[in-house]
C-alpha cells in the first residue's frame, strides 16, 4: 500500500536570474513498511524534494504535481493542516540533529510542548512514553530531566530522534543526518532507524543521503536522482548490483572499497560537473558528462524505461518504450 | 569588485534612502549657518566700536515670524525661520548649529571608538594568548561599567567642557563591543585556510595581515563606524539632555534640554522641541537605513536584486 | 625508502582560559615516519587530533612538547625566516575547505602568484604565466575556465584541484593533504584522490593524506596510522591494518564503514558510553568504549609494539 504519493512534482526556486529547477518532474511512491532511499550529489535536488513535503517557503515554489500522503495533498494543505500533521503523522528528523533541540529547554519540556500542540492533555502520560522510548535507545531515563547541553554528542542524537518519533508518525523524513556524524556514530543512528521500524513506531522511513553505500545497508528501495530528475529508481539490490543508467553506473564503479588500491586497480571518477540548474538542457542532464551520449540525447528528454521487476531507469540507451 | 560593490549599493533601495537623508543633514549643518545672520546661541551679533553685543529678539515667537531687532542707530529686520525660544534666541541658528556640532560629536567620538576598538579587538584576536587575555579583560570590565555613569563622572570633573572634549569622553567608553566584534571577526579569519595557505606561501605576518586579512573586515569595520557615529550622537545628546553637554556652545541635546527645562512642550511652544527631536529622529533612521543597506551590498545572500 | 619526516613524542596541549581554565591533550606522546615517496593515511574520527597533527608539521601551530624532523632537521628550531625560505618550498599543504582556502576578494589565480613571488623569483612572468598552465592542465582543468574566476564561481572540485596544482608548482617533497575530498561529491572525489597518487608517482613526493573515511584511506595510501582521542591506536602497512585489525577500536571502525557488497547486521542498540574524561584518562583512552577492557586498561597507557613486521598496535592484549 502505498503511503506517499508523488506525481510530476515541480518544485524550483525563484531566483532574480529565473527559475532555478531543482526539482523538475519527479514521481515516486513511498510503501508502508518500507524505507525509501533517496541518493543523489549536491545539486540534485534531494533535499528540496524532502523539505518541500514539510514547508514551502520563498524562493521555493511548487510548479506542478502533487504529493498524495494518505489520501490529502501535501501542496495543497494549509500552513495549519500540515502543523497539525507534522510529528503525529509526517516527521523529519534535522540534517543537524545534534543542535536541534532547544537548550534552555529540559527534553521533557521540549516534548511536552509538542505534545500539547497535538492535543495531547495528560502530561503524565507524555513524559511516561518518553521515558519509554529513552530506554528503548538505551539512555537513562533521567534524560528526560536534562538539558540537551547536559548530554554528549551521541546521547543527543539519540534524544533528538526519540523526540521527532516520539507520536509515532507514519512517515519518518531523515534528511542527511548522518552527513556530519563520525562512522561509529553513524551506525548507531542506522541501528535506531532499524529498530523504529522494527518497534513498529514509525511505518516507512524516506532516507536521504549522497553516500549510496550507506543507502546499500539500510534501504528497500532507492531512487537516484540526477539534477533534478529521477535517473533510476528501483529495488536497492538490483539498483546497486545492477544499475541500468549509465551515471548510477559510473557513480557506483568511482565509490572505493575495501579491496579496491589505488596501487593495483585505478578508480574513475565521472569527468565534468552538472549543468546549472537555471536553463536545463530539454533532453538528457547527463549528456554533458556520460561518455556514452547520443546524437538526440541533448534535446529529446528520456522517459522512465523499466529494465527490470519494479526497476525503471530514464536513458536513451535503454530503449524507447516509455513507462 | 569594488566597482561592482559600488554599483550594487546604488541599486539599493535602502542604502540610497539612507545616503539621501545623511547627505541632506550634512549640507544643512555645512550650509545652513551661512544663511542666518545669528550667532550658534541664536543672538544678533551687533558690533559698537570694539564691543561684541548680543541682541536678542522677542521671545516664543512662532516660526517664519518676522521682528526687528533695536541696534544702536539701526533697526535690523530679522526672520526667525523656526522661531524664537523664551529668551528671544532664534531657534533656527542654535539647530543648526547643533546639528553640526552633534555631527562632530559623532565622527570624532564614533571614530575614536571605531579606531580602538578595531586596533585592540584586532590585536587580541590576532595575536591570541595573554595579548589576548589581557586585552579582553580590559574590554570586559569597560563593557560592565555603566557607561552613562562612566560619562557623567567623566564630565562632572571638568569644569569646562568642549565638543571635542565631550567626543573624545564618548569615543573612549564606547569602543569595547567594537572590540569584541573585531576580535571574534579576526579570529575567524586567522583560522581560515586561505591565511594558512598565505603562510605557506612564504608571506610574511604584516604582508597576511595588511593583504588577506585586513581587507575582508574591511566592510564590516565600515558598518561598525556608522553605528558607532550614530551612538556617539546618542550619547552626546543624552549627555546634553541632564546637563552635562558642553558648558560652552550648543547641541541638539542642548536645545532639547532648555526646552524641557522651560516647559515649551506645555506651553505650546513646540517649534523649540520638535525640530531638534525630529532632526535626531530622522538623522539615526538615515544611518540605520545605510547600515542594512550595506548589509544587502556586502552580505550576498541578503540580496535581492 | 629513507626517511623524510619523523615525528617524536608530538604532544599538543590546548589550554583555555588563564584563570580555572581546562586542558585538552589534543596530540597526546605521538610519534611515527613518513618515508620519501610514501602516501600515509592518518585516519581518525573528529576530536582524534589528526588535523591537529597536520597543523604541527606545517608548523601553523606550537607543540607542547616533542620534535618534528624534516630530513634530519628539527623544525621546531628554524626561525620564521628559514620556515618561509627552505621550508615551505618543501612542505605544502591542501585543506578541507575549499571555498575558505580561496581570499574571496581576489580572482583564483592569486594562489599562484603569491605562491610564485616567493619561489620562483628566477622565472620570468611569462614563463611563470606557462608553467600554472601547465599546472592546471596536469590536473585536468582547463587554464582558460579558471584563471580570472572568483571562487565562488567555481566547484568545490574545481578550487580543490586549484590548490593541488597550487602545490604543484612547487614539486613540493611532502604535501599535507587535510581531509581534502570530505567535502566534494563522490563522482569528483575519486578523482581528486588519483591526482596525489600521480603526484606522488611522478615527483616522488611524500604525502600526508588525513582522512575520516577508511575507504578512501585504504584506496589511496601505503601506510596507515589510526588515532583515537590524541593517541596512535594501530599503524602499519596498509594491507596489513585493514586485513588483521588489532585493536578494537580499529575493528569497530571497520565493522562501522557501510561497504557496498558487506551485509550489516543489525545488532541492535548498545548503550552509548560515557567518555567525558577521556582527554585527561592515565590509562588507554578507549579503555571507557572497549568491550574488552580490564582493570589495567583503565591504569597504565598501553605503548605501541610491533606486532609484526611493519604493523604496530598500543593494546593490553597484545603484551
Amino acid at each position: 500500500m502505498a503511503m506517499l504519493t508523488v506525481e510530476d512534482l515541480k518544485i524550483y526556486y525563484s531566483t532574480p536570474l529565473g527559475h532555478v529547477k531543482a526539482v523538475d518532474g519527479v514521481s515516486f511512491e513511498v510503501k508502508e513498511g518500507e524505507v525509501f532511499g533517496i541518493a543523489g550529489e549536491s545539486g540534485c535536488g534531494k533535499s528540496t524534494l524532502v523539505h518541500s513535503l514539510i514547508l514551502r517557503k520563498p524562493p521555493m515554489v511548487h510548479m506542478g504535481g502533487r504529493a498524495l500522503f494518505k489520501g490529502k495533498d501535501l501542496m495543497t494543505l494549509s500552513p495549519e493542516e500540515s502543523k497539525k500533521i507534522r510529528y503525529t503523522e509526517l516527521s523529519i528528523i534535522p540534517q543537524y540533529a545534534m543542535n536541534a533541540l532547544n537548550p534552555t529547554k529540559k527534553i521533557k519540556d521540549i516534548v511536552w510542548d509538542l505534545a500539547k500542540e497535538h492535543g495531547y492533555t495528560d502530561r503524565e502520560e507524555v513524559e511516561k512514553l518518553l521515558r519509554e522510548r529513552l530506554s528503548m535507545v538505551k539512555l537513562s531515563p533521567k534524560v528526560a530531566d536534562m538539558y540537551p547541553v547536559e548530554l554528549s554528542g551521541g546521547m543527543r542524537q539519540r534524544a533528538t530522534m526519540v523526540v521527532s518519533t516520539l507520536l509515532n508518525p507514519d512517515l519518518l523524513i531523515a534528511d542527511e543526518v548522518t552527513s556530519a556524524l563520525d562512522v561509529t556514530t553513524q551506525r548507531v543512528v542506522i541501528e535506531l532507524l532499524h529498530h523504529f521500524m522494527k518497534e513498529g513506531i514509525v511505518k516507512s522511513i524516506i532516507f536521504v543521503t549522497h553516500d549510496l553505500a550507506l543507502l546499500d545497508k539500510i534501504a528497500d528501495r532507492v531512487m537516484i536522482l540526477y539534477a533534478g530528475k529521477v535517473v533510476e529508481i528501483g529495488s536497492t539490490e538490483e539498483v546497486i548490483n545492477n544499475p541500468a543508467h549509465p551515471y548510477t553506473r559510473l557513480l557506483i564503479n568511482s565509490l572505493p572499497r575495501m579491496g579496491v588500491q589505488y596501487k593495483k586497480q585505478k578508480l574513475k571518477g565521472i569527468p565534468g560537473y552538472p549543468i546549472s540548474l537555471l536553463n536545463p538542457p530539454k533532453g538528457c542532464r547527463f549528456y554533458t558528462r556520460c561518455p556514452y551520449a547520443l546524437d538526440k540525447c541533448p534535446s529529446e528528454e528520456p522517459k522512465l524505461v523499466k529494465v527490470g521487476n519494479e526497476h525503471y531507469a530514464a536513458c536513451h540507451l535503454l530503449g524507447g518504450e516509455s513507462q | 569588485m569594488k566597482s561592482e560593490k559600488l554599483r550594487i549599493a546604488l541599486k539599493n533601495r535602502k542604502f540610497k534612502v539612507g545616503v539621501a537623508i545623511i547627505v541632506f543633514f550634512a549640507l544643512f549643518a555645512l550650509i545652513g549657518p551661512l544663511v542666518t545672520p545669528f550667532d550658534q546661541l541664536g543672538y544678533y551679533p551687533v558690533k559698537l566700536h570694539k564691543m561684541l553685543l548680543l541682541k536678542r529678539s522677542t521671545p516664543n515667537l512662532p516660526p517664519m515670524s518676522h521682528d526687528v531687532i533695536y541696534a544702536p542707530g539701526r533697526e535690523i529686520n530679522v526672520t526667525h525661520y523656526l522661531g524664537t525660544d523664551s529668551f528671544g534666541r532664534d531657534l533656527y541658528a542654535q539647530v543648526v548649529y547643533g546639528l553640526r556640532n552633534s555631527l562632530i560629536v559623532g565622527l570624532i567620538g564614533g571614530g575614536i571608538a571605531t579606531f580602538v576598538g578595531l586596533t585592540i579587538g584586532f590585536l587580541a584576536g590576532y595575536r591570541g594568548g595573554w595579548t589576548d587575555e589581557i586585552l579582553m579583560m580590559i574590554t570586559n570590565i569597560m563593557l560592565v561599567i555603566p557607561t552613562m555613569a562612566l560619562l557623567i563622572i567623566i564630565a562632572a570633573y571638568m569644569s569646562t567642557r568642549g565638543v571635542i572634549i565631550e567626543s573624545i569622553i564618548i569615543g573612549l567608553t564606547a569602543w569595547p563591543w567594537t572590540a569584541r566584534a573585531i576580535r571574534a571577526q579576526t579570529l575567524s579569519l586567522k583560522n581560515r585556510e586561505f591565511v594558512h595557505l598565505a603562510k605557506l606561501a612564504g608571506l610574511s605576518d604584516l604582508k597576511i595581515i595588511i593583504g588577506e586579512i585586513l581587507p575582508n573586515i574591511t566592510s564590516y569595520v565600515f558598518m561598525v563606524f556608522i553605528l558607532q557615529f550614530g551612538g556617539a550622537i546618542l550619547a552626546a545628546i543624552g549627555l546634553d539632555f541632564i546637563g552635562l553637554g558642553p558648558t560652552r556652545g550648543i547641541s541638539l541635546g542642548i536645545i532639547l534640554q532648555n526646552a524641557v527645562l522651560w516647559n515649551a512642550i506645555n506651553l505650546g511652544y513646540w517649534w523649540w522641541a520638535i525640530p531638534p527631536g525630529l532632526i535626531i529622529a530622522l538623522f539615526i533612521t538615515g544611518l540605520y537605513f545605510v547600515n542594512i543597506g550595506l548589509e544587502e551590498v556586502f552580505n550576498p545572500r541578503l540580496r535581492r536584486e | 625508502m629513507s626517511e623524510l619526516l619523523k615525528v617524536e613524542h608530538l604532544t599538543k596541549i590546548f589550554t583555555s582560559g588563564f584563570i580555572g581554565g581546562f586542558e585538552i591533550r589534543a596530540v597526546d606522546d605521538v610519534s611515527f615516519t613518513i618515508k620519501k615517496g610514501e602516501i600515509v593515511s592518518l585516519v581518525g574520527e573528529s576530536g582524534s587530533g589528526k588535523t591537529t597533527i597536520g597543523k604541527l608539521i606545517l608548523r601553523l601551530i606550537q607543540p607542547t612538547s616533542g620534535r618534528i624532523l624534516f630530513e634530519g632537521k628539527d623544525i621546531l628550531q628554524m626561525s620564521k625566516k628559514e620556515l618561509r625560505e627552505n621550508y615551505y618550498r618543501q612542505v605544502q599543504a591542501v585543506f578541507q575547505d575549499p571555498f575558505a582556502s580561496f581570499n574571496p576578494l581576489h580572482p583564483v589565480d592569486r594562489a599562484f602568484d603569491l605562491i610564485s613571488e616567493s619561489y620562483l623569483t628566477d622565472v620570468s612572468r611569462d614563463e611563470r604565466k606557462e608553467l600554472v598552465r601547465d599546472a592546471l592542465r596536469q590536473i585536468g582543468l582547463n587554464p582558460d575556465e579558471v584563471l580570472g574566476k572568483f571562487p565562488h564561481q567555481l566547484s568545490g572540485g574545481q578550487l580543490q584541484r586549484i590548490l593541488i596544482a597550487r602545490a604543484l608548482l612547487l614539486k613540493p617533497k611532502l604535501l599535507i593533504a587535510d581531509e581534502i575530498v570530505s567535502m566534494l561529491d563522490a563522482s569528483t572525489r575519486i578523482d581528486v584522490l588519483n591526482l596525489l597518487g600521480d603526484f606522488r608517482d611522478k615527483y616522488g613526493t611524500s604525502v600526508l593524506f588525513v582522512t575520516h573515511d577508511l575507504a578512501l584511506g585504504y584506496y589511496i595510501s601505503d601506510t596507515t596510522i589510526i588515532m583515537y582521542r590524541g593517541t596512535i591506536v594501530e599503524m602499519g602497512d596498509t594491507e596489513k591494518v585493514f586485513q588483521n585489525p588489532l585493536h578494537p577500536y580499529t575493528r569497530m571502525l571497520l565493522e562501522s564503514v557501510p561497504d557496498l557488497n558487506v551485509k550489516w547486521e543489525f545488532k541492535g542498540i548498545e548503550p552509548e558510553k560515557e567518555e567525558g574524561t577521556v582527554y585527561s584518562l592515565q590509562g588507554c583512552r578507549y579503555a571507557p568504549r572497549c568491550p574488552r577492557a580490564t582493570r589495567l586498561c583503565f591504569v597504565r597507557r598501553p605503548e605501541l609494539i610491533e606486532f609484526e613486521k611493519n604493523h604496530w598496535v598500543a593494546c593490553h592484549f597484545y603484551y
